[in-house]
């Protein structure tokens, strides 16, 4: 009995001495910020970038005076392109490393290895990529772009504005442009499109022998009807690809390209002269002057020493991912994590094109949609843009079997994929 | 056509007759003058300054009809993006960026004065989008139709196929019954021909047809093809189909010539990869992982040459070549002294010692040059391509690497055949005994002749940084390709990589329209495996005893 109440005793002394310490501890201890993404290996060319723009956003961050009185530190690891070492470099920052937070990935593969790690351990990401869509996780924010807010928008806009009506769909051969794919082939056929006039094609990851599907494509666009290429083309594949359009006299005004993953970065290191009129669809181009743009590109041109560098989309989205991070620790006044994804629902910053970014309950954000042509100095003059902002459908409102799911994770709902037909939500985070 | 007025004319002293008649041109010239011309020029310019599209495509027209000196020169401007508007006041200015880069230089661009300078939020572009830049690119093909250059006259005429209204018919037409260059002929025919087939009357649309003659313009043959479907006119239907008969038969004869050409530019491009390794695996005997690193080190060298010398992107590539082969060669040279050398006979290690090498040389790149692609420029006259006709062009970066992969195998050829080096190779490779025994320095040929295959993988990179990207993987993708066509070939065989390599390029193009890209790959490889499992010593076996151990 005795020994039993001293042991208590003791028990309860450790656990003070031990909760204070741990107090004292928090408060001069930084907040941790766990940066994901690949420093080597074949994505290193588009996510040392995204790294470098994180590293800028957490030293303004600290010159402002930090996070609830805390320092931040950055805790960089190198995935390296390594899709099943994502998912163990995530476990090592949340297990390990103790981050609060982590920024990271870029292809949906890595994205979709490091998921059940964070739905595991409770973390806390923010994905700034667009992406497929059908997907929703508790733990995951998806500051990118879905699918309602590029892909379709910008099919749109070909179709109404540029009278479209003969489709090729060319893309890299993995889930982000099978997907897409599959989106928009369904949507163009409910407009109407004949299967004749669409032609899907995929080639390899950094596919370099583009000339025979170049001549292919002026042949299917030689039949009399307006046409126009929608490419998911991923990654250095595009360079080539650009390079055969120019030499095969390809013009934007015949066959314009219009493409869900070239942007600002990718045409850096191409002659863009004869690209002239191709275009991209995005929510951000470096070219759009508002101040705080402009702001911003000093601002990272001053970090990274070098005014050649240029900035893009994903960028962007680590700007607004990490601004609502930023807001939502503040509102919450902790950076628990439970707290957090409660207190950034609903929480809006402003986007560097102007217009403001909400998070919507069901983690993914409003976007204005951009379409940029190429101009010869590499960079996007903006043609078109939707007159407000878009929300991210989580879920397409195109196909089969995900029309009826929503996602939305505040009480009493928290689910990412409620069916509103059957009433059922089925847990599951992949279709 | 009021650019031709003298309105003060320069030399307005002179008296008498001239100047009488100078006044009479001036007269002719105010009548014929489009009413247009009363709103001065410079508001004309300004007119391109509104949101509208519409509104804008109908300045541009007006700007064009002008034909004010400044008018090509605004719309030149409009289309490569340098026309801009003040946001403030809203006037139409040229801006060229200052020196710190977020500064422009501003010129008012109806009359060419000086405008200082701006932030860069001052200023906006004046949007133009794909509709807009054919309606400039038409107006300024209409202007340029008199341009002395053949050369431009012909995209001019090719920018106004399809695309002509009864405005601009009338100018073609006359420029027609003028123009002598038979490409450009064809293009105006086949424009003013194509705007014909509106007529109403079926004589005239088959008169139409009879200009078409043969043309291999894509609009002309989508026109025909409606045209022979729908025209209410039998014979005009007929006459259509007739024409098209005879366009399919040209086209299907370009189609081969164009997959032929895609066949062997492909192929040369696999040959050039496997060349270096024809001589380090196929004569040396050395299974060296590292080729495609090799590779990579030469598309690299050309990327440093061409920061050496910024300005004469023309030649750089005249340069990169041999430094490519050196710097290549003494990579090889290097990796030969210091292990090859030791592992010779034992083909499983020296796989794993050259994997090694390869990694690390990947390595080395990433942390001298970053894991970023570095851009490698492309010169002048490796762009575009060669017209042939409009339905077949052959594109001047393959067409130049065919030459150059063709140039650099009987360079190879050569130099193993006909000089002393190649003949100590050959006999170092076939009997080292015998030929340490008649004094050749078997060490000395061993590291020469792996610094000669290296070297020609780093030539092999050169030509490569004109295709795809430099970047640190750019080894990996050719290294499985270079063994596919040194293994099909025939190991110790440089004919064999050249009809390999060649052979498969051609395979892999006509897969590639039945298969897609990806199948096409491993239909392929599938092919080779049946070939090597019939013909396991490749399409040109070595034979002789060396052959045989």
């Amino acid at each position: 009995m005795r020994k039993g109440r001293i042991g208590k005793a003791l028990a309860a002394l450790v656990a003070t001495v031990g909760l204070t310490a741990g107090v004292a501890h928090a408060e001069k201890d930084p907040i941790k910020v766990g940066v994901l993404h690949s420093l080597s290996g074949t994505m290193a060319i588009s996510e040392t970038t995204l790294k470098d723009t994180m590293l800028m956003l957490i030293e303004e961050q600290n010159e402002q005076g930090g996070l609830l009185g805390r320092k931040l530190k950055p805790v960089v690891v190198d995935p390296a392109s390594d899709w099943p070492l994502f998912a163990e470099k995530a476990r090592e920052l949340l297990a390990k490393k103790k981050v609060d937070v982590i920024f990271g990935s870029w292809t949906s593969v890595s994205r979709k290895s490091v998921l059940p790690v964070v739905e595991e351990l409770n973390g806390l990401m923010f994905y700034p990529v667009q992406y497929e869509g059908e997907e929703s996780s508790e733990n995951i924010f998806y500051t990118g772009a879905a699918p309602n807010q590029q892909s379709v928008p910008a099919v749109d806009y070909l179709m109404n504005e540029v009278g479209v009506e003969r489709w090729v769909l060319e893309g890299t051969d993995y889930v982000f442009p099978r997907t897409t794919n599959k989106i928009l082939k369904q949507y163009l056929v409910d407009h109407g499109v004949a299967e004749a006039d669409i032609r899907i094609n995929y080639t390899p990851f950094g596919h370099s022998d583009w000339q025979s599907e170049v001549s292919r494509i002026k042949e299917f666009g030689s039949q009399g009807k307006k046409t126009a290429v929608v490419s998911t083309i991923n990654g250095d594949a595009n360079v080539p690809f650009y390079k055969e359009l120019a030499n095969q006299d390809v013009s934007a005004e015949d066959i314009p390209v219009i493409a869900m993953s070239v942007g600002e970065q990718e045409l850096s290191g191409i002659d863009t002269e004869p690209l002239v009129g191709h275009m991209a669809a995005w929510n951000y181009f470096m070219s759009v002057p508002t101040k705080r743009n402009i702001q911003f590109i000093r601002q990272w041109h001053d970090h990274i020493g070098d005014k050649g560098r240029v900035t893009n989309d994903p960028m962007e989205a680590h700007y607004l991912g990490f601004n609502m991070w930023v807001k939502a620790v503040q509102q919450a006044g902790t950076t628990d994590v439970d707290a957090v994804k409660d207190a950034i629902i609903g929480v809006s910053v402003p986007n560097l094109t102007g217009g403001i970014a909400t998070m919507m309950p069901n983690h993914h954000i409003t976007k204005p949609v951009l379409i940029g042509e190429i101009q010869p100095d590499g960079q996007f003059s903006v043609v078109w843009e939707t007159p407000g902002t878009v929300a991210g459908d989580a879920w397409s409102d195109y196909l089969p079997g995900s029309k009826d799911l929503i996602a939305d994770w505040r009480n009493p709902l928290s689910c990412g994929n409620y069916n509103v037909e059957t009433g059922e939500c089925s847990g599951q985070n992949v279709e | 056509m009021s650019k031709e007025i003298p309105i003060t004319s320069p030399h307005g002293r002179r008296a008498g007759a001239e100047s009488l008649a100078g006044l009479l041109i001036l007269l002719l010239g105010l009548l014929l003058a489009p009413p247009a011309h009363a709103a001065p020029f410079s508001d004309q310019v300004q007119a391109l300054h509104t949101s509208s599209s519409a509104d804008k495509a109908a300045a541009v027209k007006a700007l064009g009809a002008t034909g004010h000196p400044r008018a090509q020169k605004v719309l030149q401007a409009m289309l490569d993006g340098r026309l801009f508007h003040q946001v403030d006041g809203g006037t139409v200015v040229f801006a060229e960026k200052g020196g710190d880069g977020y500064q422009y230089r501003l010129t008012d661009a109806a009359t060419g004065s000086d405008l200082g300078t701006a932030e860069r939020w001052g200023v906006r572009r004046v949007k133009i989008n794909n509709r807009l830049r054919s309606e400039v690119r038409q107006t300024l093909a209409a202007l340029r139709l008199q341009n002395p250059e053949p050369e431009a006259r012909l995209t001019a005429a090719e920018d106004l196929i399809g695309e002509l209204d009864p405005d601009n018919t009338a100018l073609v037409e006359r420029r027609l019954t003028e123009e002598s260059d038979p490409a450009v002929r064809a293009a105006l025919e086949a424009a003013v021909g194509l705007a014909r087939l509106d007529r109403e009357d079926p004589q005239a649309r088959a008169g139409a047809i009879a200009l078409l003659d043969g043309s291999l313009y894509a609009p002309v043959r989508s026109r025909l093809e409606t045209l022979a479907e729908e025209d209410p006119a039998p014979e005009v239907r007929k006459e259509a189909a007739a024409m098209l008969d005879g366009i399919h038969t040209r086209l299907a004869f370009f189609d081969g010539a164009e997959t032929l050409f895609f066949g062997l530019s492909l192929g040369s491009v696999l040959m050039l990869a496997a060349m270096g390794l024809a001589i380090t695996f196929g004569v040396m005997g050395v299974i060296n992982m590292a080729h495609g690193e090799l590779i990579m080190i030469g598309a690299y060298t050309t990327y440093v040459v061409q920061q050496l010398m910024p300005g004469h992107i023309g030649w750089s590539l005249a340069v990169a070549i041999p430094a490519a082969f050196l710097v290549s060669g003494a990579f090889g040279v290097a990796m030969e002294r210091s292990v090859i050398r030791f592992l010779y006979g034992r083909p499983l290690e020296t796989l794993l010692a050259t994997f090694g090498i390869s990694l690390i040389l990947q390595q080395l790149v990433r942390s001298v040059f970053t894991a970023l692609n570095r851009p490698v420029e492309t010169p002048a006259w490796m762009s575009g391509s060669l017209q042939i006709n409009p339905a077949f062009s052959l594109t001047f970066n393959r067409l130049y690497i065919l030459i150059f992969a063709l140039a650099v195998f009987f360079a190879l050829l050569l130099v193993l055949k006909r000089t002393s080096l190649g003949l100590k190779i050959r006999a170092v490779t076939q009997n080292r005994q015998m030929a340490r025994a008649l004094g050749v320095r078997s060490n000395w040929v061993d590291a020469l002749t792996f610094g000669l295959g290296s070297g020609i993988a780093g030539v092999a990179g050169v030509a490569l940084s004109q295709l795809t990207n430099v970047g640190p993987n750019l080894g990996q993708a050719y290294i499985v390709d270079s063994f596919l066509v040194v293994v099909l070939g025939g190991v110790g065989n440089l004919w064999g990589t050249l009809v390999g390599g060649l052979s498969l390029g051609v395979i892999n193009k006509l897969l590639e329209p039945m298969a897609g890209a990806v199948l096409a790959k491993v239909l392929l490889l599938g092919l080779i495996i049946l070939f090597i499992q019939r013909r396991p010593r490749g399409l040109f076996p070595q034979r002789g005893r060396a052959a045989e151990g």
